[in-house]
C-alpha cells in the first residue's frame, strides 16, 4: 500500500506511449462508448498529482502531524479507536469486516469505505454526505456510535501532550491546536494515501507481461459486455457517482440527502477498485464475500426496483467470463512497501498525575496512559453501561 | 429600421410586464460526465434544455432554495426542460455524477 506522506518526492506519473493493434469483439450494450483495448487503456493513466485544496494545502509539517493524529486512539472518546483502526492499511485502508464496528463494539450500519484514493473524490461516504476530507474526517470522530468524541474536550486533550504543541506550532503557525486544524491535518495525511504502481499500471505502461491473458480479457469485458467501466472509471475506477445497484437492504443511502430524486433511492458512490482484492466483504452493507459473488450479483442477482440504475442490466457472463473479470480486479493491487506506522506523541512526563476516569482508557490494560480529561461516552454513561442501553 | 423597431417593442413589453415577451431557451449538452458549461444566465421565464449526449444516463437536479427540481433520469440521446419562474442563482447538480455542476443565474 502507497504512502504519499513524502509525496513531492513521489512521481505518480506512467508512461503514456501505447502502440497496438488489438481489437475487440464487443457486444456491449452502450455501443456508443465502442472502443478498441488500446484506446481504452489511454483512459487509464495515472494522474500527475495529487491535488490538494487552496484553503488546506499541503505542506509536510501537516501531513506529518495528520499522519499521527490518524493513527492516535486518543482522537476517540474512550482513547482505543483510532481512524486506523477501521481504516486499516493493511486491508487496502478498510478492516475486512462485513460492517465496521464503533464505539463499544457498536456495529455500524455500514462497511467501512477505504480512505485510498479519496483526494480524488467529490463527495465523501458511502452516502456522499460530506463535501470535503476536512468535513468528513470530524464526522466519525464525533459520531457518538463511531469514535464518540467531545469536539469541546479534543482541543483540550491534545494541549496536554507536549510534542502535538509543538507539532500543531509548527503546522499551523499562530493558530496551534484547534477542532479546525485537527480536521485539516487529517486531511492532509488522507490526501497522501494513494495507490501505489500496479501490475495493471506496468501494463498500461506498455509491459504486456505484467498481466496475464485472461486478466486482458478481462479488461476488455471490463469496457464492455461486463459494462463496469460506466462506472468504475479511470485510473482511480471509479467516477464518484451514485447508483441504486439493486442489493436487497432496507438501506436507501444517498436517498436520506437526497429526497425526492428517484434514482438516489438506495444509491451509493461507486468505490475505487484499487487494492479491491484486499478489502472483501464487498458492497456497501459487506453482503457479498469475495469478487466471484460481486460479479455474479451484477451478472443476473441484483434486486429489480424504480430507483435500480440503467446502467445495471443482465449482462450473460459465461462462467469463463466471470472469472477473467475477477483476474482483471486481482491485478489492480499495488506492490509497494506497507506503510509504517508513526510513534505517537508521549503524555506529558514533567508533572505528578493519576489515571481517572470510567472508561476502559483507564482500566488495567491502558496501565500508564494518563487521561487528561474525563472519557466519558457521551450517549451512555461508560462502556458497561453503554453496552447495555446501546447495544441491545 | 424595423429590427431597431421591434427590438423597441420588446424593450417596451419587458419593461412592462418584467419578463420577455417571448421566453428564451438556452441550452446545455452533457457530454464525457460533464456539463458543457460552468454557468448559464437567463431571464425569468426563459428555460434550459439539457441535452444527455453521453454514453450514460444523467439525472439533472437543483436543491438550491426557491428553484428545486429534479428532471428524473435522462438516458443518452434523449433531452429534458426546466423553466425558472424565478430569479436568483441555482445550483445545478447530476444527482447521479455530482462533478457535474452548473449555476443559473436568473434575472
Amino acid at each position: 500500500m502507497a504512502n504519499r506522506a513524502t509525496f513531492p518526492k513521489i512521481a505518480i506519473q506512467m508512461a503514456a506511449a501505447i502502440v497496438g493493434l488489438a481489437t475487440i469483439a464487443s457486444t456491449s450494450a452502450y455501443s456508443a462508448e465502442r472502443k478498441s483495448r488500446e484506446e481504452w487503456k489511454k483512459a487509464y493513466e495515472r494522474p500527475s498529482a495529487i491535488p490538494f485544496p487552496k484553503d488546506n494545502a499541503y505542506t509536510p509539517a501537516k501531513a506529518d502531524l495528520g499522519r499521527k493524529l490518524f493513527f492516535d486512539p486518543r482522537l476517540s472518546g474512550a482513547n482505543y479507536i483510532s481512524c486506523g483502526t477501521c481504516h486499516n492499511p493493511s486491508f487496502a485502508w478498510g478492516d475486512g469486516l462485513p460492517r465496521g464496528i464503533g464505539h463499544a463494539m457498536t456495529q455500524l450500519g455500514r462497511r467501512t469505505p477505504t480512505i485510498l484514493n479519496a483526494a480524488f473524490g467529490e463527495l465523501l461516504m458511502w452516502d456522499g454526505r460530506f463535501e470535503s476530507l476536512e468535513q468528513q474526517a470530524l464526522g466519525p470522530m464525533s459520531a457518538p456510535v463511531e469514535m464518540n468524541q467531545d469536539m469541546q474536550t479534543i482541543v483540550t486533550e491534545l494541549q496536554a501532550i507536549p510534542e502535538y504543541r509543538t507539532l500543531f506550532n509548527v503546522a499551523f503557525p499562530g493558530k496551534g491546536i484547534t477542532v479546525a486544524n485537527i480536521a485539516k491535518a487529517i486531511a492532509t495525511f488522507e490526501r497522501t494515501v494513494v495507490s501505489g504502481v500496479a501490475p495493471f499500471d506496468r501494463w498500461i505502461a506498455g509491459d504486456e507481461t505484467a498481466i496475464s491473458d485472461a486478466a486482458k480479457r478481462g479488461f476488455d469485458l471490463f469496457n464492455n459486455k461486463a459494462r463496469c467501466a460506466a462506472c468504475h472509471a479511470g485510473w482511480n475506477f471509479t467516477d464518484g457517482s451514485f447508483h441504486d445497484i439493486g442489493l436487497a437492504d432496507n438501506d436507501i443511502g444517498r436517498g436520506k440527502q437526497v429526497p425526492g430524486v428517484v434514482a438516489m433511492q438506495h444509491a451509493f458512490k461507486t468505490p475505487t477498485l484499487r487494492n479491491v482484492v484486499e478489502r472483501a466483504p464487498y458492497m456497501h452493507d459487506g453482503s457479498l464475500k469475495n469478487l466471484f459473488s460481486v460479479v455474479a450479483h451484477y451478472n443476473n442477482g441484483f434486486v429489480k426496483r424504480p430507483s435500480l440504475s440503467t446502467d445495471v442490466v443482465e449482462l450473460k457472463l459465461s462462467d469463463d467470463e466471470q472469472a477473467d473479470l475477477v483476474a482483471f480486479m486481482k491485478t489492480l493491487s499495488s506492490e509497494d512497501e506497507p506503510m509504517k506506522l508513526p510513534r505517537l506523541p508521549a503524555y506529558d512526563q514533567t508533572v505528578a498525575g493519576s489515571v481517572s476516569g470510567t472508561s476502559p482508557a483507564a482500566g488495567p490494560a491502558n496501565e500508564g496512559m494518563a487521561s487528561t480529561a474525563p472519557q466519558q461516552a457521551r450517549s451512555c454513561n461508560g462502556f458497561l453501561q453503554h453496552w447495555r442501553s446501546c447495544a441491545q | 429600421m424595423r429590427q431597431l423597431a421591434f427590438a423597441g417593442v420588446v424593450a417596451a413589453l419587458v419593461f412592462a410586464t418584467g419578463v420577455p415577451a417571448t421566453a428564451a431557451e438556452a441550452v446545455v449538452h452533457q457530454k464525457g460526465k460533464s456539463f458543457d458549461k460552468d454557468s448559464v444566465a437567463i431571464n425569468k421565464g426563459d428555460s434550459v434544455k439539457f441535452v444527455n449526449d453521453d454514453s450514460v444516463a444523467h439525472n439533472v437536479h437543483s436543491r438550491s432554495s426557491g428553484g428545486a427540481f429534479d428532471l428524473g433520469v435522462q438516458k443518452p440521446g434523449t433531452s429534458s426542460s426546466h423553466t425558472f419562474a424565478s430569479d436568483g442563482t441555482f445550483r445545478v447538480r447530476c444527482a447521479i455524477h455530482p462533478k457535474m455542476k452548473l449555476t443559473v443565474t436568473v434575472k
